[in-house]
C-alpha cells in the first residue's frame, strides 16, 4: 500500500476497535457498551440471535450510524470520518432481494471496487487488469460479462467479495452474506473465505449460522446486546454463552447448533 | 470541490460566457440543415424554427435518458414529474414578474431556479425523513402546480392564453435564445455526469455500499436531483410541463429491457430517445400535432418493441443455458 505511516505503525493499529459502543434507535439501546478489538489478520464471526444487534454493530463500526456513547474507529479512524475506505470491502445481506432488476454486468459491479482509487479520475487499463483479476481469484472470471441479476445467490455474493478484492480491501465487513444462498454454495463460499484469509484478509463476519462460524472463525464474539463471549470457538462451543446470549431457544444437535 | 458548487460555478461561468458565440453556432447549426433540407428537399427544413427544434430535440434526447438512467433505477422516476411540476411555477413566476415590473427575464430562467430550489428541497426533506416517499412528492407535485396556476390567475386573464405552450410545450416558440440555453444546460449536465459518473453510478447500485466506500452520498443525491431539475426545465420548451417525465423514464424503460451492462443501458436509452424525438418533431410537423405527445407517443411504441424483443431475447438465452446455477433463487425472485 501506498499510505504514509511506516508499515510497523499500521500492522500495530487495530483494524477495527470499539470502546463501551452504545447506540439505540429509540430510547432502548440495541448495542450497549461493546468492546471490541480486531487486529489484522483475524478471522471474527459475531453470532447471536435475531435482533441481538449483530448488523447494528457492523453498521457503526462501519460509521453509517452515530454511536450514542462510546467511540467506533475503523483502520485507526473515527468510522464516521470515511477515511481510506478503498481499504475496506463490504459485503451487505439479502443481496438476492433485488428486485430492481438494473441492468449491470458482473464486471461492471467490481470494478466499483475501483472507484474510491479512481476519483474523479478515468478508469485505467490498470483498474480493469485487477478487476478480471479479482474476477479469476473468486472464480466468477466466465461471468463477467453476464447480467448481475442473472446470477445465483452464491455467484452473486462472490461478486460483492470479488469487488472487495479489486479495491485492494485488507478488510473484508459482511453482514449475513449467506442469506438466500443454497447450502452447497454456501460451503464453497466459506471455503473461499479461508482462502481469502490464508492469503492474509482480514475478516468480520456476521452469521446466522453458528456451526459454520465455529468451523470457520478463528475468534467468535456472541452479542445479545452486549458480549456475552469473545474468544476461541472451540471454547465458544464448550461454555454456556450461546445458552445465555440464545435464552432457552437454542438445541444442540449432533454435528451442529441449530436456532 | 463540492459538486453542487461546481455546478453553480459552471453554470454562471457558462451564462456568462460571450452569448454571441453560442448563437452563432446555433446559427450555423440552423444554416446546415436549411444547406441539407434543400440539397435533399426536405420541406419541413426550411423552417428556422424546425432547425431549433431538431437541436433542441436531439440534445434532450441525450441528457433526458442520460439523468433517467440513473433515477429510474434507484426508483425514483416520480422526482422527474414533481420538478417538472414545480418548474411550472418558476414559468409562472416569471410571467408575473414579468408583467409586475415589465421586466423581460426568460420565464425558463425563472423555471430553473424555483426547480432548482424545489429539488434541493426534496433532499433535505428526503435526508430528514430518511426515505423518498411518494406522498411528499406527490404534494410537492401538487404545490407547485397549484402555485403555478394561482399566480397565473392572479394577473389578467391575457396571460392564460400563453401557458398552454408551457403545458404541453411548442415546436415553433423555440427561439435561438431558448436554444443557447439549452446548449448552456446540455453543457452542464454532461459535464457534470461525465466527471462525477463513477459516484452516481455506485450510489444508484448500491447505496449502502457507496456509504461504506467513503462516498458522500447525500451530496451525489443532492445532484442528480438538481442535474434532474435543469434537464426538466430544458426538456419543457417541446415537451411541456405535463409530458417532460416521460423522456426521463420512457426510453431508459426501454433501455432495460434490451442492454445487459449499465453502460450499454445508457448508451441504448440515448439511442431509442433519438429515434423518439426525431420520429416525433418529423411527424408532428408533417400531421400537425403536438410535439410532446406525439415524441411520448413513439416513445412509448418503442418501449413495447423493446418489451417484446427483450422477451425474445431472454427466451433465446433460457434455450442456450438450461439451468441456472441454483433452483431455490429462481422460485424466491419470480
Amino acid at each position: 500500500m501506498s499510505g504514509e505511516p511506516a508499515p510497523t505503525d499500521a500492522a500495530r493499529t487495530p483494524l477495527v476497535e470499539a470502546r463501551d459502543l452504545t447506540f439505540g434507535y429509540a430510547a432502548v439501546p440495541v448495542v450497549e457498551d461493546v468492546d471490541l478489538r480486531v487486529e489484522r489478520g483475524e478471522y471474527v464471526g459475531i453470532v447471536g440471535p435475531n435482533g441481538s444487534g449483530k448488523s447494528t454493530l457492523l453498521r457503526l463500526l462501519l460509521g453509517l450510524h452515530e454511536p450514542d456513547s462510546g467511540s467506533a474507529e475503523l483502520l485507526g479512524h473515527p468510522a464516521r470520518a470515511f477515511a481510506e475506505r478503498e481499504r475496506v470491502g463490504y459485503v451487505a445481506q439479502d443481496v438476492t432481494e433485488d428486485e430492481k432488476r438494473m441492468p449491470i454486468t458482473v464486471s461492471e459491479v467490481v470494478l466499483m471496487g475501483r472507484f474510491p482509487h479512481a476519483g474523479f479520475g478515468r478508469v485505467t487499463a490498470d483498474d480493469r487488469e485487477r478487476t478480471r483479476e479479482a474476477l479469476r481469484t473468486v472464480g466468477i472470471e466466465h461471468l463477467a460479462d453476464r447480467k448481475i441479476t442473472a446470477l445465483s445467490g452464491g455467484q452473486r455474493q462472490r461478486t460483492y467479495i470479488a469487488r472487495a478484492l479489486a479495491g485492494e480491501a485488507e478488510l473484508l465487513v459482511l453482514d449475513e452474506p449467506t442469506v438466500g444462498v443454497d447450502a452447497e454454495s454456501v460451503e464453497a463460499f466459506f471455503e473461499l473465505l479461508d482462502g481469502l484469509v490464508d492469503d492474509g484478509m482480514t475478516v468480520l463476519l456476521v452469521e446466522h449460522d453458528i456451526g459454520a462460524v465455529i468451523e470457520h472463525a478463528s475468534r467468535v464474539v456472541c452479542l445479545n446486546r452486549e458480549v456475552y463471549f469473545d474468544g476461541d470457538p472451540t471454547a465458544f462451543a464448550d461454555s454456556d454463552a450461546l445458552d445465555r446470549a440464545y435464552g432457552t431457544n437454542v438445541r444442540r444437535e449432533e454435528g451442529g447448533i441449530v436456532t | 470541490m463540492t459538486p453542487l458548487v461546481s455546478v453553480s460555478v459552471a453554470l454562471i461561468s457558462l451564462l456568462s460566457a460571450p452569448y454571441g458565440l453560442l448563437a452563432r453556432l446555433v446559427g450555423l447549426w440552423s444554416d446546415g440543415l436549411g444547406w441539407l433540407g434543400e440539397r435533399l428537399g426536405i420541406a419541413m427544413l426550411e423552417y428556422v424554427f424546425m432547425h431549433h427544434a431538431f437541436l433542441v430535440g436531439a440534445l434532450i434526447a441525450v441528457m433526458a435518458p442520460l439523468i433517467g438512467t440513473f433515477l429510474v433505477h434507484r426508483q425514483l422516476a416520480l422526482i422527474g414529474d414533481a420538478l417538472a411540476h414545480t418548474a411550472f411555477a418558476g414559468v409562472a413566476v416569471g410571467l408575473f414578474v414579468n408583467s409586475l415590473l415589465g421586466t423581460g427575464i426568460s420565464p425558463y430562467v425563472t423555471a430553473i431556479v424555483v426547480a432548482v430550489i424545489a429539488a434541493l428541497a426534496i433532499e433535505l426533506i428526503s435526508e430528514a425523513t430518511d426515505a423518498y416517499n411518494d406522498v411528499s412528492m406527490a404534494i410537492v407535485l401538487s404545490t407547485g402546480f397549484a402555485l403555478g396556476a394561482v399566480l397565473i390567475s392572479l394577473n389578467t386573464g391575457g396571460l392564460a392564453v400563453g401557458i398552454n405552450q408551457y403545458l404541453f410545450g411548442n415546436l415553433s416558440t423555440v427561439s435561438r435564445e431558448n436554444a443557447v440555453l439549452l446548449v448552456v444546460l446540455f453543457a452542464v449536465v454532461a459535464l457534470v455526469v461525465t466527471v462525477t459518473y463513477k459516484q452516481l453510478l455506485y450510489v444508484t447500485f448500491d447505496e449502502t455500499a457507496a456509504r461504506v466506500a467513503g462516498v458522500n452520498v447525500p451530496w451525489y443525491n443532492r445532484l442528480m436531483t438538481t442535474l434532474t431539475a435543469l434537464v426538466v426545465v430544458g426538456a419543457m420548451q417541446i415537451m411541456g410541463v405535463i409530458l417532460v417525465a416521460a423522456m426521463l423514464v420512457v426510453p431508459v424503460a426501454a433501455a432495460a429491457q434490451l442492454a445487459r451492462g449499465f453502460r450499454e443501458a445508457l448508451l441504448a436509452s440515448v439511442v431509442l430517445a433519438q429515434i423518439a424525438v426525431l420520429a416525433g418533431i418529423t411527424m408532428s410537423f408533417h400531421y400537425n400535432t403536438t410535439a410532446g405527445g406525439t415524441i411520448v407517443l413513439v416513445a412509448v411504441a418503442v418501449y413495447i418493441l423493446a418489451v417484446l424483443a427483450g422477451k425474445a431475447q431472454s427466451r433465446r438465452a433460457g434455450d442456450e443455458i438450461p439451468e441456472r446455477a441454483d433452483a431455490t433463487e429462481k422460485s424466491t425472485s419470480d
